[in-house]
């Protein structure tokens, strides 16, 4: 699965993307966030109030309970300061 | 049309290619975003704009698409700007063209208020006291609210 981040999700992280294979267990959005929380320092402080994270499968909007197929895009990211 | 671009635009320039040949056309609304010198009350020295290439262009367009087929228009144009931007700069640039000023007015706002809080857009100011990312304002969100009383739009447009 290819992750995407984007902002200060993104420099929290140190990565502006990367692949990752999630155990079974994780099957949506909100798991997935809940799963790179304990991947490192950075991954924690970039999801520590998942309700500040958006997300977009597949270059779509997408809630924390949308499911996951193995080869989506998931873009994490805060919310949106356009115009 | 759409455009997600680094480099800056003529609004003369744009207005006139958005009109040419278009005989119908009665008005044309138009909305530029500048970046402001000052954030809460403190100065910006700089603004960086990053996007998501591929999904900025998607949002845009369907927001587009929405206003087209909302108010009779017979042009439109989104111009968006990324990078680092000063003060004075110019960030987005939003033109609706129809017969009458009505549908040209209410289109040009509608599509400002959503690309605020739509599109995958996130600005770094940076000032005296170093850089941070700006946050997401409520009033953005509420004005963005009111244009989805009539037809359900949230449903169709809007983010989780």
């Amino acid at each position: 699965m290819k992750l995407l981040y984007f902002a200060w999700v993104r420099q929290r992280i140190g990565l502006a993307e990367e692949e990752v294979t999630p155990p079974a267990s994780v099957a949506t959005v909100g798991e997935l966030v809940e799963w790179l929380k304990g991947r490192g320092p950075g991954y924690a402080a970039a999801f520590a109030n998942p309700t500040a994270i958006k997300a977009a499968v597949n270059q779509e909007f997408a809630r924390p309970d949308r499911r996951l197929a193995a080869g989506d895009e998931v873009a994490l990211f805060p919310p949106m300061t356009g115009g | 049309m759409i455009r997600v671009q680094a480099e800056d635009f003529d609004i003369g320039d744009e207005i006139d290619r958005l009109t040419s040949g278009r005989r119908h056309i009665g008005g044309v609304a138009t909305f530029l975003g500048l970046v402001r010198d000052m954030a809460k009350g403190k100065p910006v020295s700089a603004m960086t704009l990053e996007h998501f290439p591929g999904m900025t262009e998607k949002e845009l367009a369907r927001i587009e698409a929405e206003a087209q087929a909302r108010w009779p228009l017979d042009a439109s144009l989104i111009i968006h700007r990324y990078g680092r931007l000063e003060p004075g700069d110019r960030i987005v640039f939003v033109a609706t063209a129809s017969a009458h000023r009505e549908a040209a007015f209410e289109s040009c706002m509608f599509l400002v208020d959503y690309l605020k809080t739509q599109a995958p857009f996130w600005k770094l100011e940076e000032g005296e006291a170093g850089a941070g990312w700006v946050e997401a304002r409520e009033s953005d969100d509420l004005a963005r609210a009111r244009w989805e009383t009539d037809s359900g739009l949230a449903k169709r447009v809007g983010p989780a």
